[in-house]
């Protein structure tokens, strides 16, 4: 038990996973209140299309998939808005263009670049100190700007119209969410995967809803979550020579088959 | 043109006010060169069949639907979210999900957000409005209660209580009895009636029960694609206004003493 913290890349994974728990854990709560899971999903593929322009251009693919990742689920909030397309449309579309535009600059680069597979399906090893410095600043960020702006989040998540009437600055909090959310699938990318980070946006705010009513017991429930299977996961991934996005969200999901049937016996 | 009927003199503030107002959806006229002033101190209500533009006409006066044409005033300005502020709307259908996790008091202190200002949180001053909310509705036992553990009349009761706890200079209710029963319903067209006279709001309520309108509202407007009648309730029951609303093939259903010549049922868009 001890060995496993003596390596560096095994303390940096840990660091990562709870640090991103309350982030994933408090931005799912919205997320499944607001119906946005498949909001995650597209995003979290976009960012396919800004790790891919990254090597091309030899810049950080982190800078570039945030980028990419906030203009793209901004873009799929204001389609929502405005368009005549419902918003899981506007998704479907602005996913596959993101990716489809990966793909060609992967081909443009012409040196089929092995980091990507670890961006695709998350890649412990590679977590630096720097990507926890860009955990700790962006996820703060998420969590503080959630905590201040917390009754207003719920209010248009409750009822956008009557929100909108009360003065509730409707339009510009649906992007600083999507904003956020987009910050917090890019953050989490290298330690799940962007294939798999979309499961956590959903899961921990869906297990707890099955066993409360109350928005404070649930958010501190998806926190436990959370943290539970990011920490579990990683453990039982690195003695089981796992991959461990992959184990961190199945442990989610068995966590929330859990809770559901813990859900059904409570009423 | 259609201002006859009573207005109630001129030194009450005009809270709303729609000149040749005309709104479409998709190469369809749903309201037609609307006029339609609402005063302060007043329960305006507005009838209709389904269909008839109700719903829209309430949205334009909050500026939620921009009118293709004609003049929206609330409060003598244009809508936008700073005039909004006095307004408590109660819109038709919440799209409110029934498993939110709230309790029925924090439905009430959504309420009062705009009032809290931003960064902070509710404090004791505001859940003592919200209980007093919740206590004139009658809900205060279920005050602690999930929202989505309520029935829908109840849920109904809390959003009414969300609507009227900001004490706005104006209340939009669309089809506010929905689902109440008729007991809780008294109780609530009086407690408007009290706000009314004790604060002198206004209230503008949509329904397509005649009877509720004739026997709550001081002035009514009959709304199907135009307004076809804009006074006191009595004077509304004339069957050839009562036909142009509701369309040819009425249905005698009788609503109170003072309609029972009036009738709906089946209506065509007479367009
Ligand atoms: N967002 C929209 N897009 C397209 N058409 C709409 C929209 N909203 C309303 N309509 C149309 O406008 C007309 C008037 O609708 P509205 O909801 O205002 O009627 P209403 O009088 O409130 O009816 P009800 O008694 O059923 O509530 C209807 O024909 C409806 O189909
Ligand atoms: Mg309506």
């Amino acid at each position: 038990m001890i060995e496993i913290f003596s390596l560096e890349f095994m303390r940096n994974a840990f660091m990562a996973g709870i640090m991103l728990s309350p982030v994933l854990a408090v931005v799912s709560f919205f997320v499944v209140l607001r119906r946005l899971s498949f909001v995650g999903v597209g995003v979290a593929h976009s960012a396919f299309g800004g790790i891919a322009l990254g090597f091309l251009l030899g810049i950080s693919p982190t800078l570039t998939a945030i980028v990419f990742a906030i203009a793209v689920s901004n873009a799929i909030g204001y389609i929502g808005r405005h368009g005549k397309l419902s918003a899981d449309t506007a998704i479907g579309i602005f996913f596959a263009f993101a990716m489809a535009l990966g793909v060609v600059f992967i081909g443009m680069s012409d040196q089929y670049n092995v980091d990507l597979f670890g961006y695709l399906f998350g890649n412990i090893l590679a977590i630096t100190s720097n990507d926890l410095i860009i955990i700790a600043l962006l996820g703060g960020f998420v969590l503080i700007s959630i905590f201040l702006l917390f009754k207003e989040l719920l209010f248009v998540s409750f009822d956008k119209e009557v929100a909108l009437v009360s003065g509730m600055p409707v339009a510009f909090l649906d992007h600083f969410f999507l904003t956020i959310l987009a910050m917090s699938v890019v953050i989490s990318m290298k330690i799940i995967g962007i294939i798999l980070v979309s499961a956590l946006l959903v899961i921990p705010g869906a297990a707890a809803s099955q066993i409360t009513d109350r928005y404070i017991p649930m958010i501190a429930i998806a926190i436990a979550v959370a943290l539970i299977s990011t920490v579990g996961g990683l453990l039982f991934s690195y003695y089981a020579d796992l991959a461990s996005g992959a184990t961190i969200v199945i442990l989610s999901s068995i966590i929330f088959f859990i809770l559901f049937i813990a859900g059904r016996f409570r009423r | 043109m259609k201002e006859h009927g009573a207005d109630i003199g001129n030194k009450k503030a005009v809270y709303a006010e729609l000149q040749d107002v005309w709104v479409g959806y998709y190469n369809k006229w749903v309201l037609k060169s609307i006029y339609l002033k609402c005063y302060q101190g007043e329960i305006f209500g507005i009838v209709g069949p389904n269909g008839g533009g109700k719903s829209t006409l309430l949205k334009v006066i909050l500026g939620l639907v921009r009118p293709q044409k004609g003049v929206v005033k609330l409060f003598g300005h244009r809508p936008d979210k700073h005039t909004r502020l006095e307004v408590g709307y109660l819109p038709q259908i919440s799209k409110a999900d029934r498993s939110f996790p709230v309790t029925a008091l924090d439905v009430v202190l959504m309420g009062l957000y705009n009032r809290i200002g931003f960064f902070k949180r509710p404090g004791s001053k505001s859940r003592e409005i919200a209980m007093e909310m919740l206590a004139r509705i009658n809900m205060a036992e279920h005050a602690e209660k999930p929202f989505g553990l309520l029935s829908g009349g109840q849920q109904q009761r809390v959003h009414i209580a969300r609507a009227l706890a900001s004490k706005p200079k104006l209340l939009v209710l669309d089809e506010p009895s929905t689902g109440v029963d008729s007991v809780a319903q008294e109780d609530f067209y009086e407690l408007l009636a009290k706000f009314r006279d004790e604060m002198n709001i206004s209230v503008i309520m949509v329904s397509h029960d005649i009877g509720v309108i004739t026997a709550h509202a001081d002035r009514i407007a009959c709304l199907n694609l135009e307004i076809h009648y804009h006074g006191e309730p009595d004077s509304c029951f004339e069957p050839e206004i009562m036909q142009k609303v509701y369309g040819k093939n009425l249905n005698i259903m009788v609503h109170d003493s003072r309609c029972a010549t009036c009738s709906l049922k089946k209506h065509e868009h007479n367009d």
